[in-house]
């Protein structure tokens, strides 16, 4: 048994670390296109009217004169002793720094996600069940959720339940009313994506000649979907909720700000925005690093609800 | 009992009487079909794709489909009726009352669940034993349908199983409460002949228990072996019921006698085996089929190929294609590899075909790609024309590749779907360029005449053809390059008995018609059989019989050859 799951553990491991290298060298020449001097960036941007002797000696105190490319092992040899540098505008390590925004992403993704799943479970199912009109009425809403961006749809929600009904706060306020909003915007348009594929291999699954076999048996409708149907229709959804993820770190930029919501998003942006070249390293790395765990966890979910990927 | 039509069917196990069932406002594809089956006696409907066989079979349980409409003057299960039940009260019988079986076990199991629990499945719905009662009963039917080592096997994924320890366990599942009526809808369908040959005895075993068995097939020459009553399905009716003997022997409805006389076996090379002309429409009765078809007289195509000059008469003697010590191993998924050919030599002689059998996974797919040299063999050659194919560099042989042509199983498949037959055909035509050639229009208007097609398929899709149809047109795509080889992969196996029939006749002419030289590939030794003059037994990656056909089959000289034989279905002679 464990002869089988070392190797294949040290190729997921070998695999992380080349994934983690092509993020950190991609981040690297990207944000060499952002225009401006990071000297200036240091010195607290282009308003700040430093002299040239002060930008000379940023530049040397931090390597900017050097060649690319030795700054760009430089770079490499601090991220793989841990040392992810010192954020240029806030003064702070990026290290702690990101990590205390990580948690608030996070809860954010993650509640988003289980929301996403349960909200295209019960459309899948409910319009799978219902004749014609409901699975016509299930793709439409399907559709029209996949559809809505984040920053509309926040700012609908923010109208019609902050504004209009006044029953929840616009912006974060650190309770669990203030998670309501900024969950559903990042929930909505993911339940639509995955609902639709739930639908499709729910609807083969029940027309599958296994589910003939177990409604010859006198299986009833409930048994034909929560013993076969649903368990082969939740596959492709569980394979896509590694990318899933992904997407709603990308779209906690969005919401984050909105909602004024601390975390990884708005330290992100701020950080793009200022040109501070190691949060914004920082940042990408911890959500490459989140992405890779979260791809491992979706492949150990598939192996648990596929046994025939346990056989090899 | 066994076999006798029943009087008074009381005692019936199942009585369908005037049964109609529709779907949406469709015309009815079920048109009043009645029949009684009794308890230990086997009744077998036939019928081709289409005629309305399975619909019939899943009215019964009331699986018909969401929109069908089904209506019956009786429909009664064990004496009782079915009519007008409601899901809940279907759900109680479904299991107990009647059981079904379905085709091909990999896809008819659940195959994210261990079989055990799949044949438990009818325990848990229907009865009170607990979890230990019922692991005791799925182990002590395992056991009934002849699975060796029942622990072993229960908590097995029907993936993991061969194709007829899998149907035996479908079988178990749908047995696991001994219902007075089993239906088997095709259960023997996707399994090879010895294979085949078990299940229907096991499923004859369960008949001779007292048990009632519908057997629903397309094959009469399978359910003869164990149907005591065979009903004919033809559009939606049954147009002839009786002994299997009787309706075998002295078939009375022309779809019967058209089903009878499609079985390939025992009838000799050249015999046609469907009343038919070369587009497969019948021909008129009174006139003798293989003079009704003139074609072969008429088309010039024998004599204007440039490839067929030559002196015919040593030409009769020529090897065409010789393979010399075929050796091919794969990588199995978990690393060690398997020899699936091995040590493969025959030779092919010009104008003659080599029959090549063998049961699923004994290499004969395999020994075709290496002969197209789509595969590189890791041992061995193979010659062509006296020349080196296999190890000829594929520019050389991409010249020669026209004059070996391919006919797949499935057409279908082997066609972009999104290309219309002409485009289709045009590109094979376009293989060979040829200066001077006739405008492309007239020579697929003759290519398709060849292959019995009318010019009007032209526009059409692959997808909006019949399974014939398509064969036809894959025999055309073959013959587009002039080809003196064609190697046939399974080329009839997912077809109609009868259009199997109409298409191996067709087969038999271009062969006569262009001199061709034949790879035939099938697991149907009864197919083989009618188009082989030579005959390759397969097995395990190895040829174990090689031979004249005749010599094979009247006195195989393998224990194998014999047992394969053993297996065949045959028609009545």
């Amino acid at each position: 048994m464990l002869a089988r799951v070392l190797p294949r553990l040290a190729a997921r491991l070998a695999g992380a670390v080349f994934v983690l290298w092509m993020v950190a060298t991609i981040t690297f020449f990207a944000v060499r296109l952002i225009p401006g001097d990071p000297a200036q960036a240091v010195l607290g941007g282009p308003g700040s009217q430093a002299s040239p002797e002060a930008l000379a000696a940023v530049s040397a105190e931090y390597g900017f004169d050097q060649p690319v490319i030795v700054q760009y092992f430089a770079q490499l040899g601090r991220l793989i002793t841990g040392d992810l540098g010192r954020s240029y505008a806030l003064n702070m390590d990026v290290g702690p720094l990101v990590l205390s925004q990580l948690g608030g992403t996070l809860l954010l993704a993650v509640l988003a996600l289980v929301l996403a799943w349960l909200l295209a479970l019960a459309l899948a199912t409910w319009s799978t069940r219902g004749g014609k009109v409901a699975a016509r009425v299930g793709s439409s809403l399907e559709i029209v959720a996949a559809a809505l961006p984040h920053f509309w749809l926040a700012t609908s929600l923010i109208v019609v339940f902050s504004i209009g009904l006044g029953v929840l706060p616009p912006i974060s306020t650190g309770d669990i009313a203030g998670l309501v909003l900024p969950v559903l915007t990042l929930a909505v348009p993911l339940a639509g994506f995955l609902g639709q594929i739930m639908r499709e291999s729910l609807l083969a699954a029940l027309e599958s000649p296994f589910v003939l076999s177990a409604r010859a048996r006198g299986e009833s409708e409930r048994g034909v979907r929560w013993v076969h149907a649903l368990r082969h229709a939740s596959l492709p959804a569980i394979s896509l909720s590694g990318w899933a993820f992904g997407s709603l770190i990308s779209g906690a930029v969005v919401v984050e700000t909105i909602f004024a919501r601390p975390g990884l998003g708005r330290t992100l942006l701020n950080a793009v925005t200022l040109r501070d070249v190691p949060v914004v390293t920082g940042v990408v790395m911890i959500v490459a690093v989140a992405y890779i765990l979260m791809t491992l966890l979706t492949d150990a979910a598939s192996r648990l609800v596929d046994p025939r990927l346990r056989l090899t | 009992m066994n076999g006798q039509v029943l009087e008074s069917d009381s005692a019936a196990a199942l009585t369908v009487r005037n049964l109609r069932v529709g779907f949406g406002s469709a015309e009815p594809v079920v048109r009043g079909v009645s029949f009684v089956v009794a308890p230990g006696e086997c009744l077998a409907i036939v019928g081709e794709s289409g005629s309305g066989k399975s619909v019939t079979a899943r009215s019964l349980l009331g699986l018909a489909g969401t929109n069908s409409r089904v209506s019956a003057d009786r429909l009664e299960l064990g004496g009782r009726s079915v009519l007008g039940l409601t899901d809940r009260a279907w759900q109680a019988r479904r299991g107990k009352d009647v059981g079904l079986v379905l085709q091909d076990a990999l896809v008819s199991l659940d195959p994210l669940r261990p079989i055990g629990r799949e044949i438990a499945d009818s325990l848990r719905l229907h009865t009170t034993l607990g979890a230990a009662g019922r692991a005791r009963r799925v182990l002590e039917l395992l056991d009934a349908v002849g699975l060796p080592q029942p622990e072993l096997q229960v908590r097995k994924l029907s993936g993991q199983l061969s194709g007829g320890e899998r149907q035996r366990a479908l079988i178990a599942a749908a047995i696991a409460l001994n219902p007075p009526l089993l239906i088997a809808d095709e259960p023997t369908t996707a399994l090879d002949v010895t294979v085949q040959a078990q299940i229907l005895a096991l499923l004859e075993q369960i008949t001779g228990a007292g048990t009632a068995v519908l057997l629903i097939s397309h094959d009469l020459a399978v359910v003869s072996r164990i149907a005591h009553r065979v009903a004919v399905m033809y559009d939606g009716q049954l147009v002839e019921t009786g002994r299997t003997a009787q309706v075998l022997g002295s078939p009375q409805h022309e779809q019967t006698r058209r089903m009878v006389a499609a079985i390939p076996a025992d009838k000799p090379r050249g015999t046609r085996l469907s009343p038919a002309n070369r587009s497969g429409a019948p021909s008129t009765p009174d006139t003798p089929s293989f003079l009704s078809t003139p074609s072969f007289l008429s088309t010039p195509s024998f004599l204007s190929t440039p490839s067929n000059f030559g002196a015919e008469v040593s030409r009769e003697s020529t090897v065409v294609l010789e393979a010399i010590g075929l050796s091919k191993s794969f990588r199995r998924p978990d690393g060690t590899s398997q020899l699936a050919v091995d040590d493969v030599s025959f030779t092919l002689h010009h104008g003659s075909t080599l029959g090549i059998v063998g049961e699923s996974g004994s290499g004969k797919t395999t020994v075709a790609r290496l002969l197209l040299a789509l595969l590189a063999p890791e041992h061995g050659e193979v010659h062509v024309f006296g020349e080196p194919w296999s190890a000829a560099s594929e520019k050389t042989r991409r010249e020669l590749r026209a004059s070996v042509g391919a006919i797949y199983q499935d057409a279908l498949g082997s066609f972009d779907p999104r290309w219309s037959i002409a485009e289709i055909l045009t590109d094979a035509l376009n293989l060979r360029r040829e200066r001077g050639a006739p405008h492309t229009t007239t020579r697929l208007t003759s290519l398709l005449d060849e292959v019995g097609l009318a010019p009007t398929v032209l526009p059409r899709r692959p997808l909006e053809l019949s399974g014939g149809q398509r064969q036809r047109v894959g025999i055309a795509r073959a013959l587009a390059g002039r080809p003196e080889i064609l190697i046939c992969d399974e080329p009839v196996s997912s077809l109609d008995v009868t259009v199997q029939a109409q298409v191996l006749d067709l087969l038999d002419d271009v062969q006569r018609e262009r001199g061709l030289s034949l790879i035939f590939i099938s697991h149907d030794l009864g197919v083989v059989q009618h188009i082989s003059d030579q005959i390759a037994v397969m097995r395990d990656g190895r040829i174990v019989e090689i031979g004249p056909a005749e010599r094979v089959f009247a006195a195989p000289q393998h224990p194998y050859s014999a047992q394969l034989l053993a297996a065949v279905p045959r028609g009545p002679v």
